[in-house]
């Protein structure tokens, strides 16, 4: 297993390069240093001057790719790409451009409360549809089965703005249960977090369901569950254990998948209930053309999804001992 | 469970902690994270916000005065200028600009005002900076500036000044108006490019200290507007030793900077900033005896703006800004009373606002009811629409060209775009200088006499007819919008307009100019190409706006300067309009103080630019802000954002409305649990069977 992981770590390298230069490339395509330089200073009074003495504060004054006027290999490492990019890859992500905040610490403070929404509603979120599909299952060809799967579509047909919006009114406006919007660490975080959990929960159960119940419909329809069945053994029994274990692979595929989300946040939830996490970090680096933070959380979304992925891999030898690292 | 809790909470939805119920704690909040705090790089208003409690520069904006007045602030006495020729005589008040050499501003301070309690003032008992040389474990785990446990304090003095004055010219700084200022302070260019060719402390002769107290600006030239720069945050004291403190590596490290936690003399600090969630300030300790205005506008005292008269001021001892980027939560938090005060976001305008017969607006009825006051307030803003004057269809200077423009002003119709897009909340231009702005005139003189008609009966302006922009249209050389040849005449629209509205307001533009048989083209681009092709000069048509920077015709009509040519200059003159005779007043208004002599050259520029019309003038926005019953004394500003000081809140009616407003409903919460309940039964029945069935 040890190969296995470190040739697949090994992978990651090219993987995350070249997912440095497309950020990179995609970026400077669409905004120009200039064009950075004035969108963070602002609109008024603004001279070339001032663009130019930004740029320079910054390390945006070198050319982007190819430095001309150095000599050897400065013509590669005295340039944007290069200067921006190689401390990259020891994870120093250095400061904002806008603001010269160090990122890393951003990066630390904010996912935190990414994850204390996040965490909740995945691991509720996936108990709860993972048990609606297995009832959904267990009464398949019924009634029950057929308005639980036109339910399911109804709920997943519905935009998750619908879902955040209409929580706000009923329970916060109407209801008065919980606070609309707003965030705290510590013992009050409770009153805060359950209903962006609970409609984080509702939002995903209609794909949730639909998914694991067609995981489901195609293991009870195996040999193995004829078998099971055929020994005399209960329709519970052999959908809760021996059905639930089966279908683990294709669950894990898709549950490991999302882990870096948790970090890195939902970023509707979080601009509505004003949630101080990572989800609207990188959306308003974008619109503020903020290029330190875009290749930052980039990066780091990169490498947590190379790291789920091959976490996907080790869990399939736990749960299918006929899986093998060769 | 859920039950059990809010039963528990009293008021569940109370996002605030219990301790602060009846505390006189003032509640806002900010849209989205302020990027500087620093006082020679922060130019934005939502940021003015914040330190402009905590920073005082020399002078400020009376709170209640209208047309605004400055005063002293940190400063004994407004400065008054002294002028000198080139040979170091001195001159008159009124001399002519060209005859000014020097102009000198001496401001003095009032000694005795003490910084905020800061640890980069903090000394060990003898005498040694004990911040000001941190390692990595001294810090370790702070993220605030009040994780400091010792504080220190000492006096403002004139130097603070003068060092903040250089700050600004340190190309490292990247101030924003380091290069506007750099044209008037002496020496100041000098002193920027010595710094970047790395002399160190090189001489910069327009700032010096006078004495402890003291401290002189020179000018370049005679400039009476640079008086409104010294109540602009830029000009701020800075303690050397806040710099010396904030500069050291360790606290980069922590994002402990000058640009995120201000050291100020105000009457506020910064208590907590995490500014991706909450920013709080708290009074500041060390504040000096200052008091509340006793005097304002006629109709002050009837609002109780004059209430607390002479009382010392600040009344608020914290403040809470909360980061709430959606208008929905904010909106209804406000209505819930967790929010003092707010704006109206558009689609709820309606239910916020009503119209009396006479077309006055006011609260609703939903407001009125808890008490809630609508304050309206008209923005230092002109929305415009400019012309590309280097342009060869819309541009240019001759008699067909001025016709094209004023047909195109008379069909875009400003008063009908305020009604349906704005819901009324905008007063229509006729000029660029927006009310309360020395030259904004009332009545028949203030209109655009190109665009508009007096009518006596109903004693408003009139929008003249579309036969009238059709005849114009026609002298201009398109017939029914149709050149010699009979080619259409297609006019392009640059814009950025991708919002939900924005094709309505598209359409809107197109049905006007089609009126005329001018065919709108519109070219919607992202923000870096539209403002490449603003710079390029490559548009015909763009929609832009300008707020006050300070209360002076000057900082609106230099806009349309020539040598502040947008294409050309890259200036401010997006229209690049260049009319000599225009250049030529302006330079006179420019350095002029406000005199019946100043307001007739303005008048004359006005008649310039309604003639010529390079701009298209939209409106003026208007602010509706809405302030709950327990926030006392607020006065709708828009120059000068000093404002928490004046505020009083009123804790005990703020807590017993909040009390009232939020009482939980639980019963629908039972309806539910029943069908849920009774949902199951059939299950678990079915289940049984099944079982029994099969085993």
């Amino acid at each position: 297993m040890l190969t296995y992981i470190i040739r697949r770590t090994l992978y990651a390298i090219p993987i995350l390069i070249g997912v440095n230069i497309l950020v990179f490339l995609l970026f400077f395509v669409v905004n120009s240093p200039d064009q950075m330089a004035r969108k963070i200073l602002g609109e008024k009074n603004i001279t070339q001057e001032d663009v130019d003495n930004w740029k320079k504060q910054n390390g945006y004054h070198l050319p982007l790719w190819f430095n001309t006027d150095v000599s050897g290999s400065k013509h590669f490492t005295e340039t944007i790409f290069f200067q921006k990019s190689i401390k990259l890859f020891v994870f120093d992500f250095g400061t904002s451009d806008r603001n010269n905040i160090d990122i890393t610490s951003q990066i630390s403070q904010r996912m935190w409360a990414s994850f204390a929404i996040a965490l909740p509603t995945f691991l509720l979120g996936l108990s709860v549809n993972i048990t609606f599909s297995m009832i959904v299952a267990y009464y398949r060809a019924t009634y029950v089965d057929f308005w639980g799967t036109i339910l399911a579509v109804i709920l997943m047909s519905v935009s998750a703005l619908f879902y955040i919006i209409g929580g706000q009114w009923i329970f916060g406006k109407i209801l008065r249960l919980f606070p609309i919007s707003g965030y705290d660490a510590g013992p009050n975080m409770f009153k805060f977090v359950a209903l962006p959990v609970v409609i984080g929960i509702v939002s995903g159960i209609g794909a949730g369901v639909r998914f694991y119940r067609t995981i489901f419909l195609e293991e009870v329809n195996q040999d193995y569950v004829r078998t099971a069945r055929a020994k005399g053994l209960s329709e519970r029994i052999i959908l809760f254990k021996h059905a639930l274990k089966n279908a683990m692979i294709p669950i894990l595929t898709s549950v490991v998948s999302t882990i870096p989300y948790l970090f890195l946040g939902s970023l509707l939830i979080e601009a509505f209930f004003a949630i101080p996490g990572l989800g609207s970090f990188i959306i308003e680096a974008i619109q503020a053309q903020d290029f330190a933070i875009v290749r930052s959380m980039v990066y780091l979304g990169s490498v947590l999804y190379i790291i789920s992925l091959l976490l996907t891999d080790i869990s399939y030898t736990l749960v299918d001992p006929r899986v093998r690292f060769e | 469970m859920l039950a059990v809790f809010c039963i528990s909470c009293g008021v569940p939805n109370n996002p605030y902690p219990k301790s602060e119920q009846n505390a006189a704690i003032y509640y806002n909040t900010f849209p989205e994270e302020p990027k500087h705090f620093d006082p020679a790089m922060s130019y934005s208003s939502d940021e003015y916000r914040f330190i402009q409690q905590i920073y005082e520069p020399p002078l400020q904006y009376h709170y209640l005065k209208r047309p605004y007045a400055l005063i002293p602030l940190t400063a004994a006495a407004v400065p008054q200028p002294r002028y000198f020729d080139a040979d170091g005589e001195s001159l008159p008040l009124d001399a002519p600009a060209a005859s000014v050499a020097r102009a000198v501003y001496e401001v003095r301070i009032r000694p005795g005002i003490m910084y905020q309690p800061h640890p980069c003032f903090a000394k060990t008992e003898t005498g040694e900076w004990l911040y000001h040389n941190l390692t990595k474990a001294d810090v370790k785990g702070f993220t605030q500036v009040t994780d400091f446990p010792m504080t220190g304090t000492r006096e403002l003095i004139a130097a603070d000044y003068v060092y903040q004055i250089k700050r600004m010219a340190d190309p490292k700084v990247t101030c924003p108006i380091s290069s506007t200022l750099e044209d008037y302070i002496l020496g100041m260019k000098a002193y920027a490019d010595a710094l970047s060719n790395g002399q160190v402390d090189p001489p910069f002769p327009g700032v010096e200290v006078v004495d402890r107290y003291t401290y002189r600006i020179i000018l370049t030239a005679k400039y009476p507007q640079f008086v409104y720069w010294l109540a602009m945050p830029f000009f701020s004291p800075m303690p050397h030793e806040a710099i010396d403190f904030y500069g050291q590596p360790v606290m980069k490290e922590r994002n402990i900077t000058i640009d995120r936690f201000p050291v100020g003399t105000g009457p506020y600090r910064i208590d907590t900033l995490i500014a991706h969630k909450e920013i709080v300030l708290v009074k500041n300790e060390n504040f000096r005896i200052e008091h509340y205005p006793s005097r304002g506008e006629s109709s002050d005292r009837e609002a109780g703006l004059l209430d607390d008269a002479s009382k010392i001021i600040p009344f608020i001892p914290k403040a809470v800004y909360k980061l709430e980027k959606e208008s929905i939560p904010r909106w209804n938090k406000f209505l819930q009373g967790y929010y003092d005060n707010s704006g109206i976001p558009s689609d709820t305008f309606d239910r916020a606002v009503a119209f009396d017969d006479t077309g006055d607006p006011g609260a609703s009825e939903v407001l009125r009811s808890k008490q809630i006051a609508l304050r309206i307030n008209v923005d230092p803003t002109t929305v415009y629409f400019a012309f590309n004057m280097l342009d060869d269809t819309v541009g240019g200077y001759s008699e067909e060209k001025r016709k094209l423009r004023q047909a195109i002003s008379i069909a875009l119709d400003n008063e009908e775009y305020i009604e349906i897009f704005l819901n009324g909340r905008g007063v229509s231009a006729y000029s660029p200088l927006p009310p309360g702005i020395f030259g904004y005139l009332e009545g028949p003189d203030g209109i655009n006499p190109y665009t508009h008609d007096w009518d006596p009966q109903s004693n408003r302006p009139s929008r003249k007819s579309i036969e009238e922009a059709r005849r114009l249209l026609a002298e201009a050389g398109y017939p029914g919008g149709q050149d010699s040849k009979g080619n259409p005449l297609i006019i392009s629209f640059d814009n950025t307009w991708t919002s939900a509205g924005a094709s309505a307001a598209l359409t809107w533009m197109r049905k006007q100019l089609e009126q005329l048989g001018i065919t709108m083209e519109s070219r919607t681009t992202d923000y870096n190409r539209f403002r490449d092709k603003v710079k390029n000069g490559n548009f015909q048509i763009i929609r832009w706006g300008w707020h006050a920077d300070y209360p002076d015709p000057e900082n609106f009509m230099f806009l349309l300067y020539g040598p502040n040519s947008k294409a050309l200059q890259d200036g401010e003159n997006a229209a690049n309009y260049d009319n000599p005779e225009f250049n030529r007043l302006f330079e006179e208004i420019k350095n002029m103080a406000n005199s019946p002599e100043r307001l007739g050259i303005i008048r004359e520029m006005n008649r310039l630019l309604q003639r010529d019309a390079p701009w298209v003038f939209v409106y003026h926005p208007v602010n509706f802000g809405l302030s709950h019953q327990w926030l006392k004394n607020r006065k709708p500003t828009s120059t000068g954002y000093n404002t928490l000081k004046y505020f009083r809140i009123d804790g005990e009616q703020r807590s017993k409305s909040r009390q009232e407003w939020n009482q939980p409903i639980l019963w629908p919460l039972w309806i539910c649990a029943a069908f849920l309940i009774l949902g199951t039964i059939p299950a678990i029945i079915t289940i049984w069977k099944r079982e029994r069935g099969t085993q």
